[in-house]
C-alpha cells in the first residue's frame, strides 16, 4: 500500500485517499466553438505517461481535500505532493522514472 | 513444422522427452518487412498467423520486448465468455468464441479450451435485472446465457455458499454454457509455432524505441533495440504499453494504463467445475488443470507500469471468495501479480486504422483481453490486409470517442470486466 503525503495532513495510507487522474487538465473555452476532436481530447485523451506523472488524489477519508502529486508510474514512488493551483514543480526525472 | 499427434507424443516419451525440436525460429531481424506486428502476446502473434494463413502474406515480423507470451498474456485469469450487453460487443466476443472453439485443432497445438461454464452470480434486486437484461440481449444476439436460481447455481458449482447468513446472499446467477478457460501459455506457443511454419519471423528481446514516418506522413520504419527495420505496415498490439508505443507516433490515445492483479493458490486436487465470479463483490475464481485456484482481484487505484500493485486489492478479493466459497478458507495462496491493463473510457477495445496511414492499432482491451486473442487478432489481421477493417471490428475505432459512438460496456457492468 502507497503512503501518501498529504499537503494538509501528512502522510497517510492510500486507503484514505481517492485517485483523480491525470492533473493540470484545463476545461478549454469557449465550449461551444471546439471541434469533435478538441472537445474528445478533452474529455477522453491521456498522455498516461510511463515516467514522471502529475495527478490528482483527493484525500476523501480524510480531510476532503483536493491536491496533486507527482509520481513516477514506474516504481510507483512519489516525488512529492502540493497544493491544487499550484504550478508543476520541475523534478529532474530521477530513479527508473525515465520517461520513454 | 512436425505435426503433433498420438504417435509423436508416445514417441516422445520413449526418449524420455529430450528430442523434441524448438518449436518456432529465433530469426536475426531483416531490413525490412511486408508488415510489423510490434507486441508478441497472444494477439500479436494471432494476428501474424491469420495475416499469414489467411491473407497470404508471408513476410512478417512480430518484434516482442521481452519473451513470447511473458506480458499479459502469461499474467491473465484465462477466462473467455461472450455474454457483452450490446450487439457490436457479443458480436466480437463471440467471434472469438468460435475461433476457441475450434482452435486446438486448427494450430495443431492443445491450447486446453474448456467449456465448463462462467456462472456470474446475482445478489441484489439489482443484480438479477442487470443480469437477465443481459440474458435477453444475448438471446436476441444469438449468444447463450442463462438464468439460475441459487439452488441451481449451487447444483452446478457446489463449493458456492447460498445461505442467507451472507451480507450478500446469492440470489441467483447467469450461466454462459459456453464460456470457460484456455491454458494462456499454450495459447502463445501454439500460435507462435503455427506462424513460425507459415514463414513468420518472431523476434524476441527486440524493443521498440521508435517510429519513423515518410514525407507523407506515412509510416515507414520502426527504430528497434535491434536496429532500423523498414516496413509500410506496422500493426500495434503492446496492451499496457499502447500509449507510450503509439505516443512514438505521434498519436494519443483516449488510454490509461493500470495494474490488475491476480494470485493462485497452491495445487488442490480437482474441487471447482466452473469459473464464477460476482460484480457485486468481486469475487472471480476458478480451477487451473494444474490444481491452483486462479483468483482475479480488481485493478489498482492509480495508473501504473509496475506490474504489481498494493495487497490491499487482493485481500479483498480473497475475502469475498472465502465468503461465497468458504471451503477454501484454509487454503494458501502461492503466488499474486499484476499485469498492466490499457483501459478506455468506455471499457471496449480499439481494433482499428489510426490517423497515420499504414499505422494499425489494436488496444483498449481493458481487464479482458485474453478470451479475445482469437477473434482480436482474426480481426486486426483482415484490417491490415484491406486497410479496412471487418464488420465486426467497425465500430470499434479510435474515432467513436470524438463521434459520440461509445460502445459502453463500463456502463453495462457497472465494473472492470
Amino acid at each position: 500500500m502507497l503512503l501518501i503525503n498529504c499537503p494538509y495532513c501528512g502522510v497517510r495510507p492510500e486507503l484514505e485517499f481517492a485517485y483523480g487522474g491525470e492533473a493540470h487538465l484545463t476545461r478549454p473555452s469557449p465550449a461551444e466553438s471546439l471541434t469533435d476532436e478538441q472537445w474528445a481530447d478533452f474529455q477522453y485523451g491521456r498522455t498516461n505517461t510511463r515516467g514522471l506523472h502529475a495527478e490528482r488524489w483527493r484525500h476523501a477519508r480524510g480531510c476532503g481535500q483536493f491536491f496533486n502529486a507527482v509520481r513516477d508510474t514506474t516504481t510507483d514512488q512519489f516525488l512529492c505532493t502540493y497544493k491544487t493551483g499550484e504550478p508543476r514543480p520541475n523534478l529532474p526525472s530521477a530513479g527508473g522514472g525515465t520517461p520513454r | 513444422m512436425r505435426r503433433f499427434s498420438g504417435l509423436s507424443l508416445l514417441l516422445g516419451g520413449l526418449s524420455g522427452q529430450r528430442r523434441w525440436a524448438e518449436q518456432w525460429r529465433s530469426p536475426e531481424p531483416k531490413r525490412g518487412y511486408d508488415a510489423i506486428i510490434v507486441g508478441g502476446g497472444g494477439h500479436g502473434l494471432a494476428t501474424a498467423y491469420y495475416l499469414a494463413r489467411e491473407h497470404g502474406m508471408r513476410d512478417i515480423a512480430v518484434l516482442e520486448k521481452g519473451w513470447i507470451g511473458g506480458g499479459n498474456t502469461g499474467r491473465n485469469t484465462t477466462v473467455i465468455r461472450s455474454n457483452y450487453l450490446f450487439s457490436e460487443s457479443s458480436a466480437l466476443y463471440d467471434h472469438a468464441v468460435k475461433l476457441w472453439e475450434t482452435l486446438s485443432q486448427e494450430l495443431n497445438y492443445n491450447v486446453m479450451f474448456s467449456q465448463r461454464g462462467v456462472l456470474m452470480l446475482a445478489h441484489t434486486v439489482h443484480d438479477e435485472q442487470v443480469a437477465k437484461r443481459h440474458i435477453h440481449a444475448n438471446f436476441a444476439n444469438g449468444v447463450d446465457n442463462e438464468w439460475l436460481s441459487a439452488a441451481e447455481a449451487k447444483a452446478f458449482c457446489p463449493p458456492l455458499n447460498i445461505g442467507t447468513e451472507l451480507r450478500y446472499p446469492v440470489t441467483g446467477g447467469a450461466l454462459q454454457r459456453r464460456g470457460g478457460t484456455a491454458r494462456h501459455d499454450a495459447v502463445a506457443w501454439g500460435y507462435a509455432r503455427a506462424a513460425n511454419a507459415l514463414g513468420v519471423d518472431i523476434i524476441e528481446n527486440c524493443e521498440v524505441t521508435g517510429m519513423r514516418r515518410d514525407a507523407s506522413g506515412a509510416i515507414a520504419a520502426v527504430e528497434t533495440s535491434r536496429g532500423l527495420i523498414s516496413s509500410r505496415r506496422v500493426a500495434v498490439s503492446a496492451a499496457g504499453h499502447s500509449s507510450v508505443v503509439m505516443g512514438m507516433a505521434g498519436v494519443r490515445l483516449p488510454i490509461e494504463s493500470f495494474p490488475l492483479q491476480a494470485l493462485v493458490s497452491e495445487p488442490i486436487k480437482p474441487i471447482f467445475p466452473c469459473v464464477a465470479m460476482s460484480n457485486t463483490i468481486h469475487a472471480y475464481i476458478s480451477q487451473s488443470d494444474k490444481g491452483e485456484l486462479v483468483i482475479g482481484a480488481s485493478t489498482d487505484a492509480y495508473t501504473s507500469y509496475t506490474q504489481r500493485g498494493a495487497l490491499h486489492v487482493s485481500m479483498h478479493t480473497l475475502e469475498a471468495v472465502c465468503e461465497l466459497f468458504p471451503i477454501f478458507r484454509r487454503l494458501r495462496m502461492l503466488r499474486n501479480w499484476g499485469g498492466i491493463v490499457d483501459v478506455t473510457p468506455d471499457r471496449s477495445p480499439i481494433i482499428a486504422k489510426t490517423p497515420v496511414p499504414g499505422l494499425y492499432v489494436n488496444c483498449g482491451w481493458g481487464t479482458g483481453g485474453f478470451k479475445a486473442t482469437p477473434g482480436a487478432g482474426h480481426l486486426l489481421a483482415y484490417t491490415i490486409a484491406h486497410d479496412e477493417p471487418h464488420p465486426i471490428n467497425a465500430p470499434f475505432t479510435l474515432e467513436r470517442f470524438a463521434a459520440g459512438l461509445l460502445i459502453d460496456e463500463a456502463a453495462a457492468a457497472a465494473v472492470s470486466h
